[in-house]
């Protein structure tokens, strides 16, 4: 998948399931903020991006991943 | 001891999804029954259902809330928010005052069965989601209507099998009788998704007249062979009389007399002995005579042993004093967990309306039906006071007697 392609989806997957506006969500944003994440629903982002990438997020990388630009050329990386 | 009046009423069963389409349905005589041709393709021997339609609740709860929720508990937000609206019940109300909870509910099984799917295939917990835990729990009702209405008094989910609904709504009379409480949100919730009963069908408890799913469901008629699962979610709000007069509060009827036994016997067959206790029981703590009842919803599921021994205990405890007896399972099926609580709601709006809705389906009587008056078409007249049946697997039995007050 071209990384283009890559942040247009991880956009709009998220924005879906978060319910957010997809125009809010931009590379150097916080993801927790953003989408208004907490404990238990960043454990359904992780769950989701797997589902979706087929990519899991490992506990000690989570919390290194803080904007979307991070979490880009984490999935960038593996998918 | 205090007062006990219920002063709201809501409901989400395959009858309607307001008071208004329920009460219509019972009217009419409408069967909630349908043949779902998913659990043919998943082994069912039966295939019968209740049809019931999971609410959509996006924009109405947040995404987190929803996420923990299973079906059954959006059935009981659903009754639970018509219940309160019909009470004069708001957000700024509970947020002042200790309102109870106790929901009927024993299973909450399609979420559980999907976390360990994605255990066993993906060898990982955290991708069964924040929701899985939340949702497969027994109390998972309880814990979510508790936290979207920030209620504050008693929070427990009740578990008697198929009688939950109704030892909630006994129980929690048992708390405002006493001043603990002076008003609990009560009712009892089912699923309906065939992973829920698809060991159930496996005891071939379930009828197989699938060529006419409207005709399954046929309490204490001779030639009836199971029966139908059903669900849903009802509400009511129950209250201390004089705090219900004082906050101008619409009083529907009074709860009378709660009764229950356990049978002390067989898992699965229910007896005689314990349902007839259970029966005397609520009619003495209701402190009338059997002459006052004029309508009997009776638990009758449509199963032979389970319709014959409450056919025999109802007529130890009134003899020849033929009251209509009906079992409001013949539309709705088997309600289960609900079937205490929405049967309560059933025999009120009848009761409201001057009627009570056909035992359909009830053509030959047997030996011990014949004792009974069964009407197996609507019969219009009024009564004020009922008594409700409700057991359930392990021997557990719930009776309710509850009274209309007239405003």
């Amino acid at each position: 998948m071209e990384k283009n392609e890559l942040i247009a989806k991880v956009n709009s997957v998220l924005a879906e399931e978060f319910e957010v506006e997809e125009s809010i969500i931009t590379p150097d944003a916080n993801i927790k903020q953003t989408l208004q994440l907490d404990s238990l629903s960043l454990v359904d982002m992780v769950a989701l991006i797997e589902s979706e990438f087929g990519v899991k997020i490992q506990p000690a990388d989570l919390a290194k991943i803080q904007t979307f630009q991070a979490l880009y050329d984490y999935l960038a990386e593996r998918a | 001891m205090k007062r006990v009046v219920i002063t709201g009423m809501g409901i989400w069963s395959c009858l309607g999804k307001s008071l208004d389409e329920v009460r219509d349905s019972l009217y009419t005589g409408k069967s909630g029954i349908i043949l779902d041709p998913l659990r043919k393709e998943m082994g069912f021997r039966s295939g019968l259902t209740a049809k019931v339609d999971i609410p959509d609740l996006k924009g109405v709860l947040s995404r987190s809330q929803r996420t923990y929720m299973p079906e059954q508990a959006k059935y009981a937000y659903c009754a639970t928010v018509e219940a309160m609206r019909n009470a004069g019940i708001d957000q700024d109300y509970l947020d002042k005052h200790d309102v109870g909870l106790l929901y009927g509910n024993d299973s909450s099984v399609d979420p559980a069965v999907r976390a360990v799917d994605t255990i066993r295939e993906k060898h990982d917990t955290t991708l069964c989601g924040s929701g899985a835990i939340f949702q497969s729990m027994n109390s998972t009702v309880t814990m979510n209507l508790g936290t979207i209405f920030r209620l504050r008094g008693i929070n427990l989910t009740v578990s008697g099998a198929c009688a939950s609904g109704a030892h909630a709504i006994g129980l929690g009379a048992l708390l405002i009788q006493t001043g603990l409480q002076d008003m609990i949100v009560c009712g009892g919730a089912q699923e309906v998704n065939p992973f829920s009963v698809g060991s159930f069908d496996g005891i071939s408890a379930f009828s197989i007249r699938e060529d006419a799913p409207e005709k399954a469901s046929r309490p204490f008629d001779r030639d009836r062979d199971g029966l139908v699962p059903g669900g849903g979610a009802a509400t009511v709000i129950i209250e201390e009389y004089e705090h219900a007069v004082k906050r101008g509060a619409p009083i529907i009827a009074e709860v009378l007399g709660y009764g229950f036994s356990a049978n002390g016997d067989h898992i699965s067959s229910p007896n005689v002995a314990g349902p007839s206790k259970s029966l005397r029981m609520a009619i003495e703590r209701a402190g009338i005579g059997i002459d006052e009842i004029g309508y009997i919803n009776a638990h009758a599921t449509s199963t032979h042993v389970g319709d014959t021994n409450e056919a025999k205990a109802i007529y130890e405890v009134f003899g020849d004093r033929r009251i209509e007896v009906t079992s409001t399972k013949s539309q709705t099926g088997h309600e289960m967990w609900m079937a205490g609580a929405s049967e309560i709601i059933y025999s009120i709006l009848m009761m409201q309306n001057d009627f009570i809705a056909a035992n359909l389906n009830f053509e030959n009587p047997d030996e011990d039906s014949a004792k009974l008056l069964i009407p197996n078409q609507r019969i219009d007249k009024h009564f004020d006071t009922f008594l409700s049946n409700s057991f359930g697997f392990g021997g557990t039995n719930a009776t309710l007697v509850v009274r209309e007050i007239k405003q």
